[in-house]
Formats: C-alpha cells, structure tokens, sequence
C-alpha cells in the first residue's frame, strides 16, 4: 500500500496551504508595517505588469479580429476597435474554413490519444509488470531515443512514411502518418511503467489467484489505479499533436479539401490574406485551448511539476 | 537492406512451434509470448518511427540519389558538399545565437519570475495560470499576433517606440548578421513569451520542496535576502536548474516554428534568423527541384552528433551534483 501511495502521491501532490511554509522571506517579517507596504507595492506591480505582459496581447488578439482591414493596418494602430465589425471573425471563419482545420485537428489529437494509450499503456504494461524476457532491452531502447530529438528525424521519418518498409504502404496525408508516430514517445512509457512499477505486486497476484487474465487485470486493477498518470500522459498527448507544426506541415500539406492542422492552416493562409482575418483566425484556434486549460488547469500544472522533468 | 535488418533485431518474440507449449518450458514461452503480445504494438511503432529512421538517416546521409531512382553510395560526397555551403555555417551561427539570447533571456526569467512569486500570498493561482497559458496556444496563433505587432507599417511595438520618441525598428525583418542581432532578439522575445511558463511552473514546484528551516537558520544566522537566496535557494534547486539548462539548450538548437513563422516561412534577411532545422526542411523540401534528401540527412547527422555530443558531455561534466 506504502508504494502505491507514494506514486499516487508524486502525480497528485497538491501545495502546502498558504502560509504553512517558510519562504525566502518569513511572514514575520510580511506582517511588520514596513514590509506590509513593500508587500502590497510588489504584490500589484507584478499582477499589473503579469497581466500587461501576459494578457494583453491576447487582448489584442481577440480585439483586433473585430476590426475593419482599414483599422487593422492603420498607422498607428488603434488600441481598441473603434469601429467593431463583428463579421470579420465570419469571414475568417469561412475563408479559411476553420471549421474544417479544427476537425481535423480535433481527430488528429483525438486519435492519437487514443493511439497512444492503448499501445503505450500495454507496453508499459508489459515492461512494468509481465516482465518478457528481453523487457529491459527494449525498455532501454525506447529511453535511448529520448536523447534523439524527433525534429532532427523529420527527413528519414518522412520518407519511412512515404513508404512504410515491407509493408511498402504509403501513408503521407492520411491521419496516420499523425497517429502511428505518435505512439513512439519514450516519454509516455516512461511515465506509466514508473507508476505501474509502484502498484504492489500483491493485488496482482491476488487477481491472478482469482483466476483474472491479464487484460483483465489492465483493466479492472491496474488502469482504475493509473488514473493520474494517465490523465497526465492524455493532456500532454493532446497538447502535444495541437501544437505540433513542422510535421503536420511535411505530411498534411496541401491537400483539397484541406487535410491540414488548425496551425499549418492558418499559417499557410497568412501570407494571402488580410490581415484582420488572419488575427481573428488565430484567436478562433487559440479559443479551444484556452478552454481546454483553464478545465484542465490542475491536472496540467500537476503533470508539469510531477512528470515534467525528463530523466 | 538495412531496413530488414533492424526490423530482424527488434522483433520482439522468438517463434516457438506451437507444440512446445507444454510442461513447464513451454508455460514459460507462452507466458513471454503473451507478455510481448502487449508490447508488440508500441514495439512496431517504435521500430518503424524511431529506431528505423535513426538508421535510414545515418544510411541516407552517406548515399545520393541516381538519375532514373535509386540510390547508390556517396562516401562522404554530401558532408563535403554542406560543410561548402555558406548557408550551413549561417544556420549553425544563428542557431548558436539563438540558443545563446534564449539562455540569457529565457534562462533566468522563469528562474527570477518563479522566486518571486513563491514570496507572495496572494493571486498565486492567478498568477501562475497566467504564466502558463501562452504555452498553450497553439504556435501559429502566438507567432501570427507577435508578426502582427513586429510590422515595421503597422505594428503596435513601433507605435510604442514612436510614443516614447525611439528610433522605430523593423524587428525580425531588420537587416544585419551582427551578433546580438535585432532580428533574433526578436525571435527570442516571442519565444521567450510562448514558453517560459513551462519552466516557471517546474522551478515553483523546487521551490516549494525547499524546508522551510533553511531560511530560518540563515535568518538566525543574519543573511541577508541576497545571501539567501546565493546561499540556499540556488543550491536547493540546482538539480533542478542543471536539468533544464540542459533540456533548453538541446530544445532551441531545434528551434524552427519560431522564426519560420515569424519571417513567413522566410529565413530573415540575408538569411539571419535561418536556423539548422530550418535549413534541414529546406533542403529537403523546399529547395527549387528536386528534394535534396542527401543534404538534409547528412545535416541531420551533424546536428544530431551536436546535441547527442553537448547533452552527453554535460551530464559528464555535471555527474557528481546529479
């Protein structure tokens, strides 16, 4: 029980409460006249000048969309949209058919997640707790490629996908070329085989003297365990293929209708377009993730200070 | 050839007949057959995505292509040929530019923004969703709105330089291969903006792990912030801060999207934002006639060589504090 708990407790982990622990500076120190004042000066310059840094160009982002292509490209520039045109976002939307570069988006994030979790969690699976013969080569094997970058594979990734060995299947423009790579990310095995490698042998074999066979015991005792972790891989697994640019613009590029990611697409059209849709577009792809943050807040903040250091 | 080889060397099960699984050799492969069964999925992913490209670029890189398809041995014919190129050397210093500017900048920003605000109190949710949310938008919204403000005609950073009667800029479009040039800075301004929170939320986190008692003791002891902060805030968190030097420094030699998107698939004026991956995408897709995939991969065996060569020296050079 100890060892499952100190792994559910490493994914999880919430803050001390406010107050309890000792900081560079002591709350005493806070609590005396002179430093409460210096403490309320720092406290509101840096939520004045977090805010300006940090919000005020989404500020622009979403205000500039509202103006007319004359405004947009005033000089100077407007700070607020004195004529709002609210058809400038419609506009956008259709001309460079957002629709479309969200959904596909959306059904590459979606199915390589899916991807990745059935592969990578029965890998991990297997590594942490079938223990095959050969596990820790193959095991050591995929951390290895984590010291090789995947942008400096781009050009042999491309042209394996062009032509798959063997198989001699071609998959570029296809969502596969999107998903199936997705599954080779260390990363992912790394994380789930640690906390897998933390659930007591016991309820394992107690299942095993049950009679449970080994995706039945995937399923009802191992994955009901993980769901931390796998709430961390999923987030970044989406994340990840959202924000993903250079290989969506190698494999997706071009094609009509369009095939292309919501950041290739908006990309692709900035240099044909004006400038106001081009704003406007890109505050409509950045709405998405701004909502899946600020649901997902915890659970990203968590996988960050847990799991995020590599190694 | 050499794809049937590696695929030979990590396929994962022996095939046993099926009529040795019986007794208790036979429970012992059927046990392994099912356990790899599980991994065979990641496996072929692996193999076909990662292990096998990692090969092909090593074997492409040493091969050129002939008239009329396939390929024949090159010898070293495609490294002579890029380490001739201008632009491989233009690449690799701005690349080392960027690199640079974004340890100066985007090194002890999150580092300083993170001390302080562990010090406060209050908004501290605030704050740090704050910091974190450019992260997540999407790259091309981020860089699209930061090449809207850089506009030498129209961009909001030169209305502001004109308000406080500054010379105006042309940002990443500015001419001059000096270098801490206008044009990088640029880029790493943005890029500093897109990514820093990733960072800060990781030294909050070693922050907050510090014990408190530290600071009491040296409080007793009469340090002052300062000394406080050399003294054991720094070293608390080193392991901390040798990491993600390392991690950041092996990501923004890979920097591409930043200055791809910036300078409109450009590579700046007189190619002075042009970074290596850029150069690699060039080369192999983007250069008038036929894709040059030689070139690419043997600058993609140097730049792996470079940061498999820094990254393992550094965990050398920093293995007693790790």
């Amino acid at each position: 029980m100890a060892g499952l708990g100190t792994g559910a407790a490493r994914v999880s982990r919430r803050r001390p409460a406010t107050g309890s622990t000792r900081t560079l500076i002591s709350s005493a120190q806070l609590n005396r006249r002179r430093g409460k004042i210096t403490y309320r000066i720092i406290l509101t310059l840096v939520i004045v000048v977090f805010t300006l840094v940090f919000i005020g160009p989404l500020y622009f982002l979403f205000a500039d969309g509202l103006k007319s292509t004359q405004e947009a490209i005033a000089t100077p520039p407007t700070l607020y949209p004195h004529h709002l045109h609210p058809s400038t976002y419609k506009a956008a939307f259709d001309r460079l058919d957002i629709a479309r570069l969200l959904w596909n988006t959306l059904y590459y994030a979606f199915g390589a997640l899916a991807f990745q979790l059935i592969f990578d969690v029965a890998a991990a699976y297997s590594l942490s707790k079938l223990r095959p013969a050969l596990g820790n080569v193959i095991f050591f094997m995929m951390l290895a490629t984590l010291m090789i970058p995947s942008t400096v594979l781009v050009v042999p990734q491309y042209v394996t996908i062009a032509d798959l060995p063997i198989l001699h299947i071609n998959l570029i423009g296809t969502p596969e070329a999107i998903w199936l790579p997705s599954v080779a990310n260390a990363f992912n095995i790394f994380l789930l085989k640690r906390f897998f490698d933390s659930i007591p042998a016991e309820f394992i074999e107690a299942a095993q003297i049950d009679g449970a066979s080994r995706l039945r015991i995937l399923r009802s005792i191992v994955l009901p365990i993980s769901r931390p972790i796998i709430g961390v891989v999923s987030v970044f697994g989406l994340v990840a293929v959202w924000k993903d640019f250079l290989w969506p613009l190698l494999v997706e590029y071009g094609y009509s209708p369009t095939r292309e990611t919501l950041n290739v697409g908006i990309w692709q059209a900035s240099g044909t377009t004006e400038q106001n849709l081009i704003i406007a577009a890109s505050a409509m792809a950045a709405v998405p993730t701004i909502i899946f943050f600020l649901i997902f807040q915890r659970n990203i903040i968590a996988g960050l200070t847990s799991g995020g250091i590599r190694g | 050839m050499a794809d049937v080889a590696t695929l030979r060397r990590s396929k994962p099960a022996p095939r046993p007949a099926r009529q040795l699984a019986t007794g208790p050799f036979g429970r012992k492969v059927r046990r392994n057959l099912s356990a790899h069964g599980f991994l065979v999925g990641a496996v072929l992913c692996f193999t076909f995505f990662s292990w096998y490209p990692i090969a092909r670029e090593i074997i492409m890189s040493f091969q050129k292509a002939v008239l009329g398809g396939g390929y024949t041995w090159a010898g070293w014919e495609n490294y002579i040929r890029i380490f001739h190129d201008p632009t491989f050397w233009q690449a690799w210093r701005n690349t080392l530019e960027f690199t640079l500017l974004a340890l100066v900048i985007g090194y002890a920003v999150p580092f300083c923004v993170a001390v302080l605000l562990n010090e406060l109190r209050h908004a501290k949710g605030y704050l740090r969703a704050l910091v974190y949310l450019p992260v997540m938008l999407p790259p091309a919204s981020a860089l699209l709105l930061f090449a809207y403000f850089y506009n030498p005609q129209y961009g909001l950073f030169d209305d502001i330089l004109r308000a406080l009667h500054l010379p105006t800029s042309q940002w990443v479009f500015q001419p001059g291969t000096g270098f801490v040039s206008t044009a990088m800075v640029s880029v790493v301004i943005a890029a500093t903006w897109m990514n820093m929170g990733g960072a800060t939320l990781i030294y909050l986190a070693a922050l907050q792990n510090i014990p408190g008692e530290l600071y009491e003791a040296a409080e007793l002891d009469g340090a002052g912030l300062f000394s406080r902060i050399r003294h054991i805030t720094i070293p608390q968190t080193k392991l901390i801060l040798i990491m993600l030097l390392m991690l950041q420094v092996v990501a923004t030699m890979q920097m591409f999207v930043e200055s791809f998107v910036l300078t409109n698939g450009g590579g700046g004026v007189g190619n002075n934002t042009q970074s290596v991956v850029m150069l690699i995408y060039q080369y192999a897709f983007a250069m008038s006639g036929a894709s040059n995939y030689d070139s690419a991969s043997a600058l993609g065996v140097v730049l792996m060589l470079v940061l498999a060569v820094f990254s393992g020296g550094f965990l050398w050079v920093t293995r007693e504090r790790g």
